[in-house]
């Protein structure tokens, strides 16, 4: 909403304030003011021209060489470019010296050899904007009226010599969506009664009745329709100072009737419509639900196909008017209507809100109707709209009003008790200080028996309960003065356990030098499934923005893969990341999909690079096991976990794992495909992926400790000649199953497969550690105990080297 | 045999001066003091002398092998410290050289302002409420008093799955769900959490963004305690000397509502770029929990009352680090990430 300052004056003094003071004002008591707007944009020096006389420029085809009357004893010779530019027209001069909106400074010139003393404007040099600019004058300069004075000064003369503040309005107060509605906030701020518009005009004895019918077929849609009827008017341009405020309202003029309309919309926010009478052809005004594929052509010239749920104006035998959202082309007001019919209405806010969202056509008064008119506004705005057309074309107002008129229009009444105020607030207003605010509101108030009874204006439509009325108190006696204080009553906060197990998770990824990446949840259909550690259905969005964002993840590892892509891509030579975040698998029986916690990393690049010291390693794939595996061993599932070979699409099939927790699969660890790596840009890259929320809801060991050896510990190595295929956790198995209790642990320390190797053999060395927490253990017992693991061994088939 | 022995002395103590090393030193101690040594010897030989000169002489002879003796110490004490300091030469290295690689990841820039947000609201007695990303129209509008047709809905333009399904617009979904599990107990709980709204992503907009909402249910809870609250956490994260001011504004699921502002951190208020020459930066929006959002979750509106509030992580961060792009959270460039190490004190 655009406020011209010029024209809230007519309502409310503002003048003892500045325009930023008053803003501030406005804003700290609830309506925001987006921007001050000065309208002048400093301009100067720029006023009424007479052209006298209009020449061809004798060098330029396009140019004339104007002699202008400025005020003057002396003509003003000015070369002129524009093509609608003539002798005897008054127009808008920018003398040498001034100033125009955008830094423009004119100063006398010779064009083409001819010398020109300032410019002759179009609007647009005034800084208005091209699309309010009337039509006649939009590829021009303007011409103004004919009774304009030389040398008067044109700022003045279109109102820029006034300031407009943009408000930026929250849907409750669609009440400052009109001049009168920001007026009475205003004086409630300053403590000031709102001057209403005088609305008086001469009716012609012939009533309004006698010429139009009227029957409204859906009351429930159409509660209140008033018509008001003027005869012989004249439809030209609306007066300079009604085409300035709309400007400044940011409303294009058009012709008198129209503009009044507008003007009385801005003025109320009373939405208006004009029909010309006789090309109603019926004499009749229906208003109705539109039969379902029924057809009309707007006035932007477009054909719309209506639903039974979308209500028209109809002359009782076709549409005319799209209600609320758009006049039809066939009824339009033009140059040679004589007869107007003014409509005034309210029209279900639902309603119309639902029609224009489908037709896509939002309107100033589309956006008035779907947060409902203040119904005692409706016909107060048609006979604002009767006087202005007796005033301004020449109109003879038909007597009476043309009415269906059901609307309720009972105040809403609130009881609130100045303790509940208080007590919402934290506060200790004064009885006496509630009733002033009330009463700056023009809210009808009582105070009874301790409470207060409110009968809330019916155009401030957001006031309806009892906290309405402590917004109000609160926003006029200042939010400032609201002291601070905390809740009563202690309570203990926490993390529960999955909270902190995951913020331990993020912990053990950042001290193995990850950083954390955030990565988006929507990704594209093609992407959706890959790398998912389940097969699912996937979520997708009814309208996506894009296809790359149109399909919930079900991974996290591409989004992962892309943001190592995109650092390679900037010469990183290490990317180690990794996510917390959800993926979404299937469908529960409400519809929702499963929202499954996952952990995942991404690594590529070097990992160890001490380069002075010659020490260098790249990722690989036990780098990143090493890290999962400092996951499981600090939630105490180490002994839970197991990795078997397995395969997936897109990922390296010799280097890839299934994560098992208690047998379950709850991840995976692997290398990308080498053509997935070619496709993202990438070298040797590794990536896991963990079902968090399985891990960290796994039953954890109780912690207890254990003894710590007093006693020698006994080790013993055993070299195994193995198949290459044979994984060494399987070994590691064997051994452990086959330990006594004093075998206390198995290590693998050193893989080889080579030349001294027989083909498709590899050697791989273990290290046994036995101990007993209670003594020493003798030999006899460690080779006991040992030669149990060297049989089970050899029962399975690994011959010892 | 006196003078045999004044010489011997003479020409051990040469030696020993001589010695260039240990290892020299340790042959004179051998050869002089050694059982097959010629103070040995003298001493052997004492059974030739007289009883008279026997008792002398061998205290002649004690005497010089401990001045001996002393002075090899003395000078393997002097060669041992000489090959200490050979030794520490030999070692000395340029302690300018940059230390063993230890990666240190660190935590995103959002998680870092969430997680600073969540510990200072479990410090204060609140617990952390979470919720899907996925949500029922039903929780992320019609229970938070925007029913269907409701014109404020389109304040957020809203990524649906179905008629009844959406990515939630705002974490307030979960502060439903918490009411509703609650059953009218008191509640005070923090809700972080990824949410979406319709945005072309940009500069200064993101389809995703992370959002913190609180919300307080109980007797008697009053506006100024959200005052007082938000106060708490504008000086934390932006700090001790920072005010905040309030400004009535609209949401349907608050009534009375105000969007908060916080005294500029980069001029203090004097106004600056930052603030837009205000001196005052918008941070949050606020407000007592509407009773009809009460009513809907069971709680008798009568009876108890709430505030809420609701804060976007990214707009805190950008504030706090001033970040000047939105998209920086989501691309991931570790020359951004790793900006992030330092610890908050």
């Amino acid at each position: 909403m655009l406020v011209s300052l010029k024209w809230l004056s007519q309502y409310v003094d503002v003048d003892s304030l500045t325009a930023n003071e008053l803003a501030e004002k406005i804003t700290r008591a609830g309506i925001e003011v987006d921007a001050v707007i000065d309208r002048s944009q400093g301009m100067t020096n720029v006023v009424v021209g007479h052209v006298v006389s209009k020449e061809k420029h004798p060098e330029a085809d396009k140019l004339n060489v104007c002699q202008v009357d400025v005020g003057e004893e002396e003509l003003q010779q000015i070369v002129c470019g524009a093509p609608n530019v003539d002798a005897g027209q008054k127009v808008i001069v920018a003398r040498p010296g001034a100033k125009l909106p955008g830094g423009i400074k004119i100063k006398k010139a010779k064009l083409r050899g001819q010398e020109s003393n300032g410019m002759i404007c179009s609007l647009q040099e005034l800084g208005i904007e091209g699309r309010l600019v009337p039509k006649a004058y939009a590829e021009g300069i303007y011409v103004l009226p004919a009774d304009s004075v030389p040398g008067a000064d044109v700022l003045a003369l279109f109102g820029l010599d006034d300031t407009v503040l943009e408000l930026g309005l929250t849907p409750n107060r669609s009440d400052a969506m009109s001049m009168l509605g920001v007026a009475y906030d205003v004086a409630a701020i300053l403590g000031q009664d709102v001057k209403l518009p005088e609305i008086t005009y001469a009716a012609a004895s012939e009533k309004a009745t006698d010429l139009l019918k009227l029957r409204v077929e859906n009351i429930e849609a159409n509660p209140m329709y008033a018509a008001k009827v003027v005869k012989n008017i004249e439809v030209k341009d609306s007066p300079l100072w009604l085409q300035n405020y709309l400007m400044a309202a940011g409303v294009r003029p058009l012709n008198n009737v129209v503009d009044i309309t507008n003007y009385v919309l801005m003025e109320y926010g009373q939405p208006l419509h004009a029909f010309d009478y006789d090309r109603l052809e019926t004499g009749e005004i229906v208003t109705r639900l539109a039969k379902d594929g029924e057809t009309m052509t707007t006035l932007d010239d477009q054909e719309r196909k209506l639903a039974s749920h979308n209500l028209v104006i109809t002359n009782g035998l076709e549409a005319e008017a799209i209600a609320g959202v758009m006049g039809g082309e066939k009824s339009e007001v033009t140059d040679a209507t004589k007869t107007v019919v003014i409509e005034s209405a309210y029209f279900n806010p639902g309603s119309v809100r639902r029609t224009s969202k489908e037709i896509g056509l939002r309107s100033d008064s589309s956006a008035r109707f779907e947060k409902g008119v203040d119904p005692n506004r409706v016909l107060v705005a048609a006979e604002r709209a009767a006087q202005l057309l007796a005033e301004l074309a020449n109109g003879e107002v038909l007597e009476g009003t043309v009415l269906v008129d059901e609307l309720d229009k009972t105040p809403v009444r609130i009881v609130v008790s100045p303790d509940f105020i208080n007590g919402r607030l934290g506060m200790k207003i004064s009885l006496e200080e509630m009733l002033d605010i009330l009463a700056r509101l023009k809210f009808d108030v009582e105070a009874a028996n301790g409470v207060l009874v409110i009968d809330a204006p019916t155009r401030r439509g957001d006031i309806k309960i009892p906290e309405d009325i402590v917004e109000e108190i609160a926003r006029m006696y200042g939010y400032d003065e609201i002291p601070m204080s905390l809740p009563a009553g202690d309570q203990p906060g926490k993390l529960t356990a999955y909270q902190a197990g995951r913020r331990i998770v993020r912990n053990v990824m950042e001290g193995a030098g990850l950083y954390q990446a955030v990565t988006y949840s929507l990704t594209s259909s093609a992407n959706a499934q890959k790398f998912a550690l389940k097969e699912e259905t996937t979520t997708k969005l009814l309208m996506p923005m894009s296809e790359d964002r149109s399909t919930l993840r079900q991974s996290l590892i591409p989004h992962l893969v892309e943001s190592a892509s995109y650092n390679v891509a900037r010469q990183a030579d290490t990317v180690a990341l990794y996510e917390v975040g959800s993926v979404f698998f299937g469908q529960t029986a409400e519809g929702t999909p499963v929202e499954e916690e996952h952990l995942a990393l991404v690594l590529t690049g070097k990992w160890i690079d001490n380069s002075w010291q010659g020490e260098k390693k790249n990722v690989d794939f036990f780098v990143a096991k090493g890290m999962i595996e400092a996951v499981f061993a600090k939630l105490g599932l180490t002994n839970h976990v197991t990795y078997a070979k397995a395969v997936v699409d897109g990922l390296h099939p010799g280097r890839t794992a299934e994560i098992l927790l208690d047998g379950e699969k709850i991840g995976v660890l692997a290398q990308l495909h080498p053509q997935e790596q070619k496709a993202m840009d990438v070298k040797e890259t590794y990536v896991a992926e963990l079902n968090l929320h399985a891990i960290l809801k796994a039953a954890k060991e109780e912690l207890i400790y254990s003894v710590v050896p007093r006693f020698p510990v006994m080790t013993r190595d055993i070299a195994l000649e193995l198949d290459r295929a044979v994984p060494a956790g399987e070994i590691v198995a064997i051994i452990n199953n086959a330990g006594t209790k004093l075998l206390k642990d198995v290590k693998v320390f050193d893989v080889y497969e080579g030349e001294k190797m027989a083909e498709g053999k590899k050697s791989v060395a273990f290290s046994l550690k036995y101990f007993d927490p209670e003594r020493t253990l003798t030999d006899e017992e460690v080779v006991a105990a040992h030669n149990k693991v060297l049989k089970a061994l050899a029962e399975a088939g690994a011959e010892v080297r | 045999m006196e003078q045999q022995l004044t010489q011997l002395e003479q020409e051990v103590l040469t030696k020993i001066a001589e010695a260039a090393d240990l290892k020299a030193l340790n042959e004179v101690r051998v050869a002089y003091l050694g059982k097959k040594g010629p103070i040995t010897d003298l001493l052997k030989g004492m059974g030739k002398l007289s009883a008279e000169e026997r008792p002398k002489m061998g205290a002649l002879v004690n005497t010089v092998r401990e001045n001996v003796t002393a002075q090899l110490e003395q000078k393997v004490a002097l060669l041992e410290e000489a090959a200490i300091l050979a030794q520490l030469e030999n070692e000395s290295i340029d302690v300018t050289l940059p230390g063993a690689q230890v990666r240190i990841g660190n935590r995103h820039p959002l998680t870092r302002v969430v997680e600073e947000i969540e510990d200072l609201f479990v410090g204060m007695g609140y617990e952390i409420a979470e919720g899907p990303e996925v949500e029922r129209d039903y929780y992320n509008f019609e229970a938070l008093n925007l029913p269907k047709g409701h014109p404020a809905r389109d304040m957020q333009d809203t990524f649906y799955i179905t008629e009844e399904l959406l990515l939630r617009t705002h974490t307030s979904p979960v502060q439903a769900r918490t009411m509703e599990a609650k059953k009218g107990e008191h509640i005070r709980i923090i809700c972080p959490g990824k949410v979406f709204r319709r945005d072309a992503d940009d500069a200064t907009h993101s389809h995703q963004f992370m959002q913190i909402e609180g919300l307080v249910i109980g007797e008697n809870i009053r506006m100024s305690d959200l005052k007082g609250t938000l106060d708490v956490l504008a000086k934390k994260m932006f700090g001790a000397e920072r005010e905040i001011r309030l400004r009535p504004s609209f949401f349907p699921f608050t009534e009375p509502s105000v969007e908060v502002d916080v005294s500029c951190h980069k001029c203090g208020g004097e106004g600056c770029n930052v603030c837009k020459k205000t001196g005052w930066i918008e941070i949050l929006g606020a407000g007592m929990v509407h009773p009809n959002v009460l009513e809907m979750a069971g709680y008798d509106s009568k009876k108890v009352s709430g505030f809420a509030f609701g804060i976007g992580a990214e707009r805190i961060a950008m504030l706090k680090y001033g970040v000047d792009d939105i998209r920086h959270f989501y691309t991931n460039d570790t020359r951004f990430l790793s900006q992030f190490h330092q610890a908050e004190v």
